[in-house]
């Protein structure tokens, strides 16, 4: 294939995300402090007023897995006694951790000095910072964030965060960095992630126009770049969105559809989609392809809600610094439960005019596949709007299967050919 | 005529469906898949071509009174000599081929010997080739592979050591040269040889000889083809003529019985379960996904350890009456399972009736997967042609979705390409 097109936005998010390596890679040039943590219930606002780097094992798997490296970490990983059915961003992190952890850039990831595990909905998020523990011996705080079992959350769990977050968290934080806790930098920061939210929430909500000017899934992943990761709360994520929000308004004002890597922009769209679940990382472009190719793009996507719900109108509030990080976790797609993910994703199809419902289910990811094909069926049930179910991994380039994948694709897209002329020769 | 045509590239088989306009089946052809798509291709439609003329003929002679009864006996008569015909053709493109094999330092010295060989082994084989399309004869197979391959071995062994030469010698032009013929597209000219089959046979009668003629004298055009399966995408067909499998099974079980809601099909490395509306749309499905296990090359592979062919293991198992379990949907380690079995003692019958059980166990799964069995239900493939697979599955449908109706067609294993028929007609057409 040749040389992915980029636009500028992705550029740009590009030379944030090198330049965050290069400040954890150089931490002991620089003295500062490296922390481990999660996308979802990421608290970066925190993080950063005690002056603490945020490094992400997951992106890093993405990294790894979109570079083509995670296939060999995985079986690094193995050999050390990992079974094949362990999730596989773990394994590629191990993996890595095993041939020397390399940043992107080259250098060395140094040790992290704390390990903030916010648990929003994943159990192997625990596993995974047991691993780490043992591996680098630092200090490791842990937000347990109560999962909403009942679709909603309560006073008594929103109490519960946040008394850990003043109990635990920030005295384990002002430990490790030797920086005095400041709220007034918190909520400054939180007011700059409220701005980029709304531009951010602006940019998916384009999805339901027709056509889209965006691609919700394999465009969305780098539109949740910075504020899923180490950029929340900073002055570089307000400009990105700024940046973005004005690349999809140009988009929009010549009627065109997102851009392809291939550098052309989909405008004949064909197929309009809701998906569900992470996309393959390994084989990223060729199972971009798969949609473009037949015109089919995505338009909303629950992949892109792990890191916040903000197009629910959940935003970071200066107001109540402590409780809104507390709403933030307790709101994450991956700590909702099956009947609310039923909910979130028929309103998808029916808000954004889908064809249906596609879900790409993780081979490797046992927390968050479980119940999928019942939400399918019951999406389907209440939108009337067909849907299909495909398996790939995460970052493991052996469970991708091609030829598999694209038979169901293409299968699913003619079958809404299908049920469209059906629906025209009835009517 | 206008003729609309359906190739289904299957992993196995190539299967082809020729149908008039008003959706009805005139042909069906089919023929290993190879290596060669496209040969394949070419191969399967010229055979549902041949078919089609048969029933051409049979339609021909079906208002001529003189043969009234006998209509059923002509035809195949008709038939066996076109494939003789057909057979020595191939034969003759073997043998140049094989001739023109002959070459490097393995048969330095020994080129006269080697020809003389070859003249000697396909002179008997042409000789031989009359009783293999002699009335009643039963072939193994119907494909030249086959047919001409297990004559080879027979008859070159023998000629070779007559003749002193090694067998291996021979075995290799063989091998190398089946190859390039059977990846050759087909040879044309399907009338002249029904004209040299007629002259052949005993059916001079001018009775018979006249609808014959006029039936070979309708030309065949061909509309409009469209092809799926998973060569699809090796098809030199513009995309709209390309449809998806699952499309099309569900469809051509729709043309079989009306009254499907739901669609098993258990092919050679997928089995897909289907649900389709009243009028053949695919309403959702399922297939196995990141591993074949369970799908018709799972027999194939058990047959190969068994050393058993393929059709013979239905019936082996049918004779069972004591089911070992197999625990195993992995294809190879259902071999080791297998012979695990075998060493314990137990009857080859009774674990084919087990393995048989497992293929079944995992189409169920699917099919729940899919949304459960709805009446009526169909089920196709090649592995519906197996009638252990087939009591298997009804016992288990009965067991947990109760009394449905299912339909197994015996051209079941067309039906990826009669519905790529239909929606060649549907395009033409309607």
């Amino acid at each position: 294939m040749s040389e992915a097109v980029k636009e500028p936005s992705m550029l740009l998010q590009k030379d944030m995300i090198a330049k965050n390596y290069d400040a954890i890679t150089s931490k002991h040039e620089t003295g500062r402090k490296v922390s481990s943590t999660f996308v979802p219930g990421n608290l970066n606002e925190l993080l950063m007023c005690f002056d603490i780097l945020n490094n992400l094992p997951e992106i890093n798997a993405i990294q790894n897995g979109m570079r083509k490296l995670s296939g060999g970490y995985i079986m690094e990983a193995e050999k050390s006694g990992h079974s094949e059915d362990v999730c596989t961003y773990v394994k590629a992190d191990i993996g890595m951790m095993g041939r020397g952890n390399i940043a992107p850039n080259g250098k060395p990831f140094p040790d992290p000095d704390v390990l903030l595990l916010s648990y929003t909905g994943c159990y192997t998020f625990m596993k995974w910072f047991e691993l780490l523990r043992a591996e680098y011996k630092c200090p490791t705080l842990m937000l347990h964030v109560p999962y909403e079992g009942d679709g909603h959350s309560t006073k008594n769990m929103r109490d519960y965060v946040v008394k850990q977050l003043k109990e635990v968290i920030i005295p384990g934080l002002e430990q490790v960095s030797g920086v005095k806790f400041d709220i007034d930098r918190l909520r400054e920061y939180l007011a700059n992630s409220a701005k980029a939210e709304d531009d951010l929430v602006w940019c998916l909500d384009q999805g339901k126009r027709k056509p889209s000017p965006i691609d919700s899934y394999f465009g969305g992943v780098y539109y949740i770049g910075p504020i899923f990761t180490a950029f929340r709360g900073r002055q570089d994520a307000i400009d990105y969105y700024k940046a973005l929000r004005l690349e999809i308004q140009a988009r929009i004002d010549a009627g065109q559809g997102p851009m392809t890597p291939e550098g052309k922009s989909l405008d004949d769209q064909n197929y309009r989609l809701v998906v569900e679940g992470p996309p393959n990382w390994t084989s990223f472009r060729e199972f971009w392809k798969m949609f473009y190719d037949e015109g089919a793009v995505v338009v909303a996507s629950s992949y892109t809600k792990v890191g916040g719900m903000y197009d629910l109108g959940f935003r970071h509030d200066p107001a109540n610094p402590l409780e809104s990080l507390a709403d933030y976790c307790l709101g994450c797609y991956t700590n909702r439960n099956l009947p609310t993910r039923v909910d979130i994703l028929t309103k998808y199809v029916e808000e954004y005019e889908a064809d249906g419902i596609l879900i790409n289910s993780i081979k490797s990811c046992n927390s968050f596949s479980a119940g999928q094909l019942m939400i399918m069926k019951e999406v389907e049930k209440r939108t009337g709007k067909p849907g299909a179910f495909i398996e790939t991994d995460l970052v493991d380039p052996r469970y991708f299967s091609a030829a598999n994948v694209k038979n169901r694709l293409e299968s699913y897209f003619q079958m809404i050919e299908q049920k469209r002329q059906g629906a025209h020769r009835a009517a | 005529m206008r003729c609309f045509i359906g190739i289904d590239l299957g992993s196995t088989t190539t299967k082809a469906v020729v149908m008039d306009e008003n959706q009805h089946v005139l042909g069906r052809g089919i023929t290993n898949s190879r290596s060669n798509y496209d040969t394949a291709a070419a191969v399967s439609k010229q055979e549902a071509l041949i078919d089609t003329r048969l029933t051409l003929f049979r339609r021909g002679l079906a208002s001529v009174p003189e043969v009234a009864g006998r209509v059923d006996e002509i035809i195949s008569e008709l038939e066996r000599h076109f494939r003789h015909v057909q057979f020595m053709e191939q034969l003759d493109d073997l043998e140049a081929t094989c001739v023109s094999n002959i070459k490097g330092t393995r048969f330095s010295g020994l080129e006269t010997a080697a020809r003389d060989v070859l003249a000697e082994v396909f002179r008997r084989l042409k000789a031989h080739s009359a009783s293999l399309f002699a009335p009643g004869a039963r072939r193994k197979s119907d494909f030249f592979r086959d047919l001409a391959g297990s004559d080879f071995m027979q008859i070159g062994e023998a000629a070779c050591r007559e003749a002193g030469l090694a067998f291996e010698l021979i075995l290799n032009l063989y091998d190398k040269s089946i190859i390039e013929v059977e990846n050759r597209p087909p040879a044309g000219d399907m009338e002249g040889k029904f004209v040299r089959a007629l002259e052949k046979g005993s059916m001079t009668a001018s009775s018979i000889l006249k609808p014959v003629q006029d039936a070979l004298a309708i030309p065949l055009e061909e509309t409009y083809v469209v092809g799926t399966g998973y060569g699809r995408v090796r098809l030199p067909f513009p995309k709209e003529h390309i449809r998806s499998e699952i499309l099309c099974h569900g469809l051509g079980a729709h043309m079989m019985y009306p009254e499907t809601r739901t669609v098993l099909d258990i092919g050679g490395q997928d089995t897909k379960g289907i649900q389709v509306d009243p009028q053949g749309i695919v309403e959702n499905f399922q297939m196995n996904d990141r591993c074949a296990a369970g799908c018709g090359r799972y027999l194939g592979y058990i047959a190969d350890e068994m050393n058993m062919g393929l059709h013979e293991l239905g019936p082996l198992a049918m004779k069972s009456n004591k089911q070992v379990r197999i625990n195993s949907t992995c294809t190879v380690f259902a071999g080791a399972e297998l012979r695990d079995r075998l060493a314990l003692g137990e009857k080859r019958e009774d674990i084919l009736a087990g393995l048989h059980r497992a293929i079944i166990l995992r189409a169920m799964s699917i099919l729940s997967r899919a949304g459960g069995v709805k009446d009526q239900f169909t089920f196709t493939g090649g592995v519906a042609k197996n009638e252990a697979a087939v009591r298997e599955l009804r016992k288990l449908i009965k067991e947990n979705y109760g009394d449905v109706t299912i339909n197994i067609n015996p051209e079941s294993i067309y039906t990826g390409a009669l519905g790529g028929a239909t929606f060649a007609v549907r395009a033409v057409v309607h």
